[in-house]
């Protein structure tokens, strides 16, 4: 797209840091997030309580976990809409295996693995065949998915060990959930593997032009194949967070949870073109759609009307400095 | 004459006819005439989509927003209808392709005016549709008692022994043909797909080409709804949750190139009829449908592959490229 590039064209070290940082995509969301948190706060007298605001961050851990991997999928010029079907997939397996009699250090590799797996197959779709990751991880959605379907049809597996439902369920210090420090940790390592290191700036690399990136010694094929895996082992992640938080499999588990994390990432400021965007942002964007759903639910909005606000928020978040830009001009 | 130099079309024909024979070879009833055109006439709602999205994806863009545009559509029929049971069902069809086309115009003025990457926008578009028509319907279903006879009856009306729904599906396809071979827009589809840089040079309007593709595509989905709805006599939220996927599926199994600018209307057509096929001769065959999700991912993976295979480059390559095609989105 010729005219997408947008307000973050112009590379950030030509501007200084401090005007950067205020008009800066992150400090956006963070403004957008702190006013729902304080509309939140007048909507409901039960907003502002510990327990409360610790359960709602379940509205968005699972998905922020993948949506880490995805951003530097998305960064790198690829997309994997496959990740919600991974989950079933994940989930299925482990499901085999618990009633099959697995304990929880076998089902959490089964998890990973079968994360790793998809990840490797997508992978090896896009770079061996050089076809185009949006088409490839559509095919692959439809399969990881339909062998969910094939293998459980209408039933569901249950009957997982307590010691596993601790992923899910489990609290690490009083308030703070498993999930949740598992995401501030994930958050913190993400950030470091894209900001600090070779890596990252590979990633990014790639992301804007490939073929420069190539002749400049970085591994295409090699990068974006890790990306796929790390996608893949995001998703085993989730799986498991997600299976042992709701103690049961279905083939519907996680349905259309791509979209959620893909609008998380582009909420995020990462560009869908490749090239741009960062972590924080990530994590920003992750808070900010935990706070509206959690916001309108206390509001007892349903879902389906939340998603409203989420679709408007994606299109009106990204239009609003487009927009602002254009009346500038 | 090796096989990437015969047509995609017809191999793709041969397949659904190869398909159809083995099929039959068990079961012969299903390709008696009568039965065929039953499966021609369930595939139609799929046909008229999928031209849409068709020429979305020559402009190089993506309109995942179909399903949700037809859903949305379709009840603002039923509710209509309850409304207003006498409305005459040639206006209903003509108000449904205003409505359809008036929701895919709020996509390409986003795409064309604010300049957000198309899956942003239909991702958006998508969710914000969806949930409008929970707050139209309040949730509720409208079925069919309470919707008028000539409302369901309509898309079954006979013609020389064929359903109007069939008709109409062949009309929707040969206006795209005519308008994808024969006009000047219909050449600035291909031209904006195929290059957008030189596109603007040859005085084309690059913008304003992608809006109108988004117009017609959210044309047909808008007609499709009504009939869709009419046809299924009733009407509820998640209606065709998930159909977007089918109809890009279709799109790439036909032949569409997913980067823009390659495809024909006998394969999108052809694509859409070998998902139609599948997905009636499971149960007929005995599979139970639970496959039937696998079946069409591997379907696509497979038509992707050979789509990048007759792609390839012919003669020595000497300078290996960066990547093998360039993802629009």
């Amino acid at each position: 797209m010729t005219e997408a590039s947008g307000t973050r064209s112009i590379p950030d070290r030509l501007t200084s840091p401090l005007r950067r940082n205020l008009l800066g995509w992150e400090s956006l969301l963070l403004i957008v997030g702190i006013a729902i948190f304080i509309l939140n706060s007048f909507a409901s007298p039960y907003f502002l309580s510990a327990w409360s605001l610790s359960d709602a961050t379940f509205n968005f851990t699972e998905k922020a976990m993948i949506a880490f991997a995805m951003a530097l999928l998305i960064v790198a010029g690829e997309i994997d809409l496959s990740v919600a079907s991974i989950i079933a997939l994940a989930s299925t397996a482990m499901g085999a295996a618990a009633t099959a009699g697995a304990g929880t250090p076998v089902l959490v590799l089964i998890g990973l693995g079968t994360g790793l797996l998809c990840g490797a197959f997508n992978g090896a779709l896009v770079t061996r065949l050089g076809l185009p990751s949006i088409v490839v991880t559509i095919g692959t959605m439809s399969l990881f998915r339909g062998i969910s379907y094939i293998v459980l049809g209408d039933g569901a597996y249950r009957g997982y060990p307590e010691t596993f439902q601790w992923f899910g369920q489990g609290y690490v210090f009083w308030v703070i959930s498993f999930e949740f420090a598992l995401f501030a940790v994930l958050a913190v390592i993400f950030g470091i593997l894209l900001h600090k290191t070779n890596f990252g700036r590979a990633v990014y690399a790639v992301g804007n032009n490939p073929t420069a990136a190539l002749f400049s010694g970085i591994r295409v094929q090699r990068v974006k194949m890790t990306l796929f895996l790390l996608t893949g082992l995001m998703s085993g992640v989730a799986a498991i967070c997600l299976t042992a938080r709701l103690g049961s499999t279905r083939p519907s588990i996680a349905l259309g949870m791509e979209l959620e994390v893909v609008t998380m990432v582009v909420l995020g400021g990462v560009s869908i073109l490749g090239g741009a965007g960062s972590i924080p942002g990530v994590v920003i964007a992750a808070f900010v759609l935990g706070l509206v759903t959690f916001g309108l639910g206390l509001l007892n909005v349903p879902g389906i009307v939340m998603s409203i606000f989420t679709g408007a928020l994606l299109v009106g978040v990204i239009a609003l400095p487009r927009l602002i830009a254009k009346w500038r001009k | 004459m090796s096989i990437r130099n015969i047509p995609r079309e017809a191999i793709l024909g041969l397949v659904i006819v190869a398909l159809c024979g083995v099929i039959a070879a068990r079961f012969p009833n299903f390709v008696r005439p009568s039965n065929l055109l039953s499966v021609a006439t369930d595939t139609a709602p799929l046909i008229m989509l999928a031209l849409g999205q068709f020429a979305v994806i020559l402009t190089r863009c993506i309109d995942l927003s179909v399903a949700a545009n037809l859903a949305l559509t379709g009840m603002i029929c039923a509710l209509l209808n309850m409304a207003m049971p006498g409305f005459p069902m040639v206006l209903m069809l003509a108000l449904a392709l205003v409505i359809g086309a008036f929701l895919g115009a709020v996509n390409g003025v986003l795409v064309w005016k604010v300049g957000i990457p198309p899956i942003v926008v239909t991702l958006g578009t998508m969710t914000v549709f969806r949930g409008i028509i929970f707050l139209l319907s309040g949730g509720s279903w409208v079925n069919a008692h309470e919707m008028s006879d000539s409302f369901t009856q309509f898309p079954r009306i006979p013609f020389l022994g064929v359903e109007l729904l069939a008709w109409i599906a062949v009309i929707a396809v040969t206006g795209v043909y005519l308008l994808v071979t024969r006009t000047p827009l219909g050449r600035a589809f291909y031209a904006v797909g195929g290059n957008p840089h030189a596109a603007v040079y040859t005085g084309i309007d690059v913008g304003r080409t992608q809006f109108l593709a988004f117009v017609l595509s959210g044309a047909l989905a808008g007609m499709t709804g009504y009939l869709w709805v009419a046809r299924y006599a009733v009407a509820y939220v998640e209606i065709a949750n998930g159909f977007e996927l089918d109809v890009v599926a279709a799109c790439v199994i036909g032949g569409v190139a997913i980067a823009g600018g390659a495809g024909s209307v006998g394969g999108v057509v052809l694509g859409a009829l070998f998902l139609g096929v599948i997905k009636n001769a499971l149960p007929v065959v005995n599979i139970s449908p639970f496959w039937q999700l696998a079946i069409s991912g591997a379907a696509i993976i497979i038509a992707v592959a050979l789509n990048a295979r007759s792609n390839r480059p012919k003669g020595r390559i000497i300078l290996k490229k960066a990547e093998h095609s360039h993802e629009p989105v």
